[in-house]
């Protein structure tokens, strides 16, 4: 049998909003060795000063010791771990049932995040951003847009996230089910896609500027290319095709004006 | 050329777009659209700064920021981009395809620095192993700190010298440029537009009805084209 939830008594304020002003710097000290953890120990650190002993006795050391070791998740999603185990610590919760919880987690809170942020609502922003760059928006509404709308996810997922870390504590998993979580990323890739179709010859179009006497051969080419990068399945990374392709390009310029 | 009442604004803008782009707070002001533009309003010319940057948008859409994979560092990139482009006035031949080179060739360079960041956070970081396994709250800190700030001058760094070295040589490969200025300007937008098709692929061909959702697309904005 399911135990009933335990109510979280409520986070103050003032801790809540140094936790998340910390969480955007959560990657400030981002390695290859404990990756995430200090960042992780960095947030949870205000809520352990709630813990017997306040800030700096043995019952915070301990627990703050633990929240800086090894771990990984998306930078946004991480909020949930954030929310959970500075929950868990000042509850008083086994040290292995933390040690536990933040080995299992590190997996689900990486490729949610990366599906849901950096393959979905990223992308679809940007492409929103060509679109009204195509449609002839000025600097300011391109820039707006972009940050506006990009943003009002990304901070409404950081603010989300450490909530329902703090109120589910380690039993967070059922808040990663949450049909928005795992549904969205296929509804904005889909918009996505339209959106690609129409944002990028309108981009390239307003790019190359008046007169279009070139741009059917440049969408033909666009066609021919991306089918080749596609067909070389990763083996090269589009960018460094970019950078080699132009700078050939550009020495072809210089030698042809001898 | 770049003056020095310049550099100093676009090095500032460079150390805090290069920030953006893990350390914090990571809100996408680093993306290219955002940067290029941002560079070229400093330098007085925001319109060029977005053409640049809308160009660099496509070519970026492939990446993405995954944990610990390697990718070009856009935010420092976009501001060089931007500003290269800014301050060729009236866009000459070849300004373009210039500014894009000098922006990805930052952006590879920056990807690197990036690197050996993460690098030396793992050196400081095992240097207080001991202090960090004691809970100390100083190093905790510390460690945030040291890192924010290194990145900080990471990007304020690799700003400034891709500027210095970068703005004189763009000025005089645009003077020997010999390409007609709509081909020049069509290849840089034909080899951008090729990347972000094939990113484009990549990241949406698993979705059920992508490919004729973005086929759609494609019509409609073909269309819109034919109709402006």
């Amino acid at each position: 049998m399911t135990p009933p939830p335990v109510l979280a008594p409520p986070l103050p304020l003032a801790i809540r909003l140094v936790i998340f002003s910390r969480l955007l710097a959560i990657q400030g000290s981002w390695n290859y060795e404990i990756l995430l953890g200090n960042g992780i120990g960095f947030c949870v650190e205000p809520a352990l000063r709630q813990l017997p002993g306040g800030k700096g006795g043995p019952a915070y050391r301990e627990a703050l010791a633990r929240e800086c070791r090894y771990f990984n998740a998306h930078p946004y999603m991480a909020a949930i771990a954030v929310g959970a185990l500075a929950r868990a610590e000042t509850d008083g919760v086994d040290p292995d049932r933390i040690e536990r919880f933040r080995t299992a987690c590190c997996g689900p809170l990486g490729s949610v995040g990366d599906r849901l942020v950096w393959a979905a609502w990223l992308p679809f922003c940007s492409l929103l951003a060509l679109a009204a760059f195509g449609f002839g928006g000025s600097p300011l509404l391109v820039i707006a847009l972009f940050l506006g709308i990009y943003n009002a996810g990304h901070l409404a997922l950081r603010v989300w996230g450490l909530r329902a870390g703090w109120q589910h504590g380690l039993r967070v998993a059922s808040a990663l089910g949450r049909p928005l979580l795992r549904q969205s990323p296929q509804y904005v890739t889909q918009v996505s896609a339209v959106l690609a179709g129409i944002a990028i010859p309108l981009a390239m179009d307003r790019i190359v500027g008046p007169g279009r006497g070139l741009f059917g051969v440049v969408v033909l080419g666009v066609a021919v290319g991306g089918w080749i990068i596609v067909r070389l399945h990763g083996r090269a990374e589009g960018w460094r095709i970019a950078l080699v392709a132009l700078a050939g390009f550009v020495l072809f310029s210089i030698s042809v004006s001898r | 050329m770049i003056d020095i009442l310049d550099l100093i604004p676009l090095m500032l803008l460079g150390a805090i777009l290069g920030l953006d782009v893990v350390s914090f707070p990571q809100a996408m002001i680093s993306r290219p659209l955002v940067a290029a533009t941002l560079a070229g309003a400093v330098v007085g010319q925001p319109m060029s700064g977005l053409l640049i940057g809308a160009a660099l948008e496509l070519i970026s859409l492939e990446t993405l920021p995954i944990g610990a994979s390697r990718y070009p560092e856009w935010g420092s990139a976009a501001v060089v981009g931007g500003a290269i482009f800014a301050i060729h006035e009236g866009a000459p031949a070849g300004a373009m395809a210039v500014a894009v080179v000098g922006a990805l060739a930052t952006g590879w360079i920056g990807g690197w620095t990036m690197v050996l960041l993460r690098r030396l956070n793992a050196v400081w970081a095992r240097r207080h192993r001991q202090s960090l396994e004691s809970g100390n709250y100083r190093t905790v800190v510390g460690l945030q700190i040291f890192g924010l700030t290194a990145d900080l001058m990471r990007g304020a760094a690799l700003t400034a010298i891709a500027l210095v070295v970068l703005s004189p040589l763009s000025l005089a490969v645009v003077g020997l440029w010999g390409t007609d200025a709509r081909i020049a300007r069509a290849a840089v937008v034909g080899i951008a537009a090729t990347v972000a098709v094939a990113a484009v692929w990549k990241l949406y061909h698993l979705t059920p009805g992508a490919r004729w959702l973005f086929l759609g697309g494609l019509v409609v904005g073909m269309l819109l084209l034919v109709l402006t």
